[in-house]
């Protein structure tokens, strides 16, 4: 039987007032993908990431901007993309400094990259800085194992 | 209305222990920041963050955590961890913070830890 593709959509004004909205919506899109409580959290954790990215660095935490958030799964992937028109941040582009490294900076940031490759399958960013900057975060979902005899 | 972030302070002798409830991301780690920066210029560089009523957390309120813990240990004193619920303790070691700060189960036993390593050895 062929996979059908279920597809959601949430635009939210940019301000890390929504941030919880957005994992909402995302916890609900994953617990219908079927994905269990760890890789719910772990989805959630991710776009989480990569939406405080957009509002405080892309748009700088300009509340007349938008975040796009475009959910869709089918049966073996769930992808999010977080798509903006800002300044274009991209974070794979920097050096990733050690953990050891960013407390003797005394860095307040710098970790939000390395969770969302840690907890992710994929990890893609596409930069088009004031046009259309779309990060696309992918999940494999698991299949259930058969029942054993 | 409760909001989604609330920081309880108290003392227990010379140490300041901050008891966290509710989420912990970018748009409540400011509130988490000014109250580090509020012991620190109190001078109370010993500091406990109770994290049992901590629902969640993103990369902003561990970034508190890594901003600050140089200047607290600097000044004799450390940020030490307890209470983390799973989903959050996970958190913390995706990233590592199990090798550079001290994460224990209880107040008790962050308190204890001040007694029996009062300064991170590294």
């Amino acid at each position: 039987m062929a996979s059908i593709e279920r597809t959601f959509l949430l635009k939210v004004p940019s301000s890390t007032q929504n941030l919880a909205l957005v994992r909402e919506f995302v916890n609900s899109i994953g617990a219908q993908a079927g994905l269990d409580e760890r890789d719910l959290f772990q989805l959630t954790l991710a776009v989480d990431e990569a939406c405080a990215n957009v509002i405080e660095h892309a748009y700088g935490n300009d509340a007349t901007k938008e975040v796009l958030l475009t959910a869709n799964f089918d049966d073996n992937s769930l992808e999010i993309r977080v798509e903006d028109t800002g300044v274009g941040f991209d974070p794979s582009g920097r050096e990733q400094k050690s953990l050891e490294t960013l407390i003797a900076e005394r860095s307040k940031g710098g970790l939000g990259l390395k969770l969302m490759q840690s907890v992710m399958d994929e990890v893609h960013y596409d930069i088009e800085p004031g046009r259309k900057n779309q990060l696309r975060l992918v999940k494999n979902l698991r299949k259930p194992e058969p029942p054993t005899e | 209305m409760s909001g989604p972030f609330a920081i309880e302070e108290s003392m227990e002798g010379e140490i300041s222990v901050l008891s966290l409830t509710g989420y912990l991301d970018a748009h409540t780690a400011p509130e988490f920041e000014r109250a580090i920066q509020h012991s620190i210029e109190a001078g109370r560089f010993k500091i406990v963050v109770e994290c049992r009523h901590l629902t969640y957390i993103s990369s902003a309120g561990l970034g508190v955590f890594m901003g600050f813990v140089e200047d607290v240990r600097e000044n004799g004193g450390d940020i030490k961890i307890c209470g983390l619920i799973p989903k959050v303790h996970q958190v913390f070691e995706l990233l590592g913070f199990q090798e550079l700060f001290h994460i224990v189960d209880s107040r008790s036993d962050a308190i204890q830890k001040f007694v029996d390593v009062p300064v991170w050895e590294g």
